[in-house]
């Protein structure tokens, strides 16, 4: 009767794509606690697009070589990342505005670099990964990222909740807010390096807010929202992957639609923040004065 | 009154000359001040007068171009002095999913550091600071759901768990109705009687006399400082209120003509 669930996994191919999507799936999901409270989506996308010069640099120099792809991406992601954090200090332009110059220049590098590869580079597969096909160094590679963010989140993760919610008390505090800021965006975009092979840079952006985004409409505790972002990515992963297996659809879109129903229903039926369930509740009280009120009631109606 | 607040009473915020500009320009300049601690002290001045400034360079936010800022003995690096700078309320993400107790452990980070483990210490220390504050029956509650005079006293408890000695509170008042504006005058001239300094910038001069026991004049530099009956007078806001300091607007334009 559990053949279907077993089936898939005859296959080796299958196999890695499950591992990935469990590993993947919940470190991103346990950092996606830090992306939505931080509001870091809109950095996490333009640094996603970031990685393209340097996968084309990688390339260029070292092949198809996932060592290659790998540091060359890093560098790039950093170096947007750190130049828009050194721009917007040094002078008067916000970080969105040179953050949005920086990852186009870099993404336009990228578009002209490719040109120059010898070897014929898809940029579908780069936007939009192909968990199905990875290999043993990309599991490696998985592994290693997040053998590296989720301890490290988990060690430091009081002077992070302190930055989260105040960076500037939290600097009067003694927490080191500047390093912390550079660990978690160097964090973010190894994170997203590790879920390219998987889902892709474009849908990267949907593992590292959608879980933890959805745990906040239900919960108002931060474990929560690590542990259950992380779970809810894996959950989530594992769901699509196994979605796009009997129905032979695209594996990365799988998954970030799975996640992306799991959000919407929360928004909908969430007992606490949803909304269907708030216009439902009576509108006007709240719990505590609602039983208050309705004891009184009763005691007059009990009386009369 | 007990030894230990009598020795809390000697200590003094010292500050000796200090200018602090925004791109050359001083917002509050050559400023010499010293308070005791066991007082209750307005900081009182229009828009643009370097209250918020004042604060932001006492806890060490902020580079000061001359002079210095000295609390018995600790200088104004960031976590050194035992003093705890409360934002304005608008400035808070109240969505953040914290409960009020999870608020006033945060003030513990400085004695645990980034791994120690939250001991038996610390939480009578966090059970002692709700409890001043009021606050034991609301200490599983998320914070946006207290009223603002209670998240003002959260943010205290906070500070009383960090162990602070002095309190710096940005527009403590602004949005509380009579009846918190009381209680919350009454809380901090509490603070004050046990040996703590409170030092909050405020806007009403109505009620000033009710809740403060010194003033603070500012204006750029510094207008009056003393007790509420002697320096409270009309001159002196005439003075702080209508003054054109340095760094007002006239001056900017002609400097940059």
């Amino acid at each position: 009767m559990m053949t279907w669930l077993i089936e898939p996994f005859r296959h080796e191919f299958m196999q890695r794509a499950l591992l990935g999507c469990v590993l993947v799936g919940f470190t991103n999901g346990c950092l996606s606690a830090f992306i939505v409270l931080r509001r870091l989506a809109l950095m996490a996308d333009a640094l996603s697009h970031s990685l393209l010069p340097g996968l084309a640099i990688g390339v260029i120099l070292f092949g198809l070589a996932p060592v290659g792809l790998f540091v060359g991406a890093l560098l790039a992601a950093l170096f947007v990342a750190l130049g828009a954090e050194l721009i917007s200090r040094s002078s008067r332009i916000k970080e969105d505005t040179s953050l949005g110059i920086l990852y186009t220049v870099a993404f336009s590098l990228g578009i002209v670099l490719l040109g120059f590869a010898k070897v014929r580079v898809d940029l579908h597969h780069y936007l939009f990964g192909n968990i199905l096909g990875l290999a043993n160094s990309d599991l490696w590679i998985i592994y290693g990222i997040s053998f590296a963010i989720l301890p490290l989140l988990v060690i430091l993760h009081r002077p992070f909740l302190l930055m989260l919610f105040e960076s500037s008390i939290a600097r009067t505090q003694g927490v080191p807010v500047t390093v912390l800021t550079y660990l978690l965006i160097s964090m973010l975009v190894l994170s997203m390096i590790s879920s390219l092979q998987a889902v892709g840079v474009i849908l990267a952006l949907g593992l590292l807010t959608a879980p933890a985004a959805t745990v906040y409409l239900f919960s108002d505790s931060f474990g929560a929202l690590f542990w259950g972002g992380g779970f809810l990515g894996m959950l989530g992963s594992c769901a699509g992957l196994f979605l796009s297996y009997w129905l032979n659809l695209p594996s990365g879109a799988c998954i970030v639609l799975v996640l992306g129903l799991i959000f919407c229903l929360a928004y909908l039926f969430s007992p606490k923040y949803g909304i269907v369930s708030r216009l439902l509740r009576h509108r006007h009280l709240h719990e505590e004065s609602l039983a208050r009120w309705q004891d009184r009631t009763a005691a007059r109606n009990g009386q009369g | 009154m007990s030894e230990k607040e009598k020795q809390l009473m000697s200590h003094r915020l010292e500050i000796k000359n200090l200018t602090i500009s925004y791109h050359r320009l001083p917002a509050v300049h050559h400023l010499n001040l010293e308070i005791h601690c066991g007082n209750c002290v307005a900081l009182l001045g229009p828009n643009g007068a370097g209250k918020t400034t004042l604060f932001k360079a006492i806890v060490g936010q902020l580079p000061s171009e001359t002079g210095s800022v000295v609390f018995h003995g600790h200088g104004a690096r960031a976590g050194e002095m035992p003093v705890t700078y409360l934002p304005q309320r608008s400035q808070i993400d109240w969505d953040f999913p914290l409960t009020v107790r999870g608020l006033v452990e945060m003030g513990r980070f400085r004695k645990l550091g980034w791994w120690r483990r939250f001991g038996e210490a610390d939480r009578l220390a966090v059970d002692a600071a709700l409890a001043t504050m009021h606050l034991s029956d609301f200490a599983d509650r998320q914070i946006c759901a207290l009223s603002g005079g209670q998240q003002q006293r959260a943010f205290l408890a906070r500070s009383l768990a960090q162990e602070a000695h002095v309190f710096l509170l940005d527009e403590p008042f602004a949005g509380l109705d009579k009846r918190s504006q009381d209680a919350l005058g009454q809380t901090l001239r509490d603070l004050a009687a046990q040996g703590n300094l409170v030092i909050a910038s405020h806007h009403d001069l109505k009620n000033v006399t009710d809740l403060f026991n010194q003033i603070i004049f500012l204006n750029g530099e510094l207008i009056a400082f003393g007790d509420t009956a002697e320096v409270f007078t009309p001159e002196n806001i005439a003075k702080t209120y209508t003054m054109e300091a340095f760094s007002g607007v006239t001056h900017h334009d002609d400097l940059v003509n």
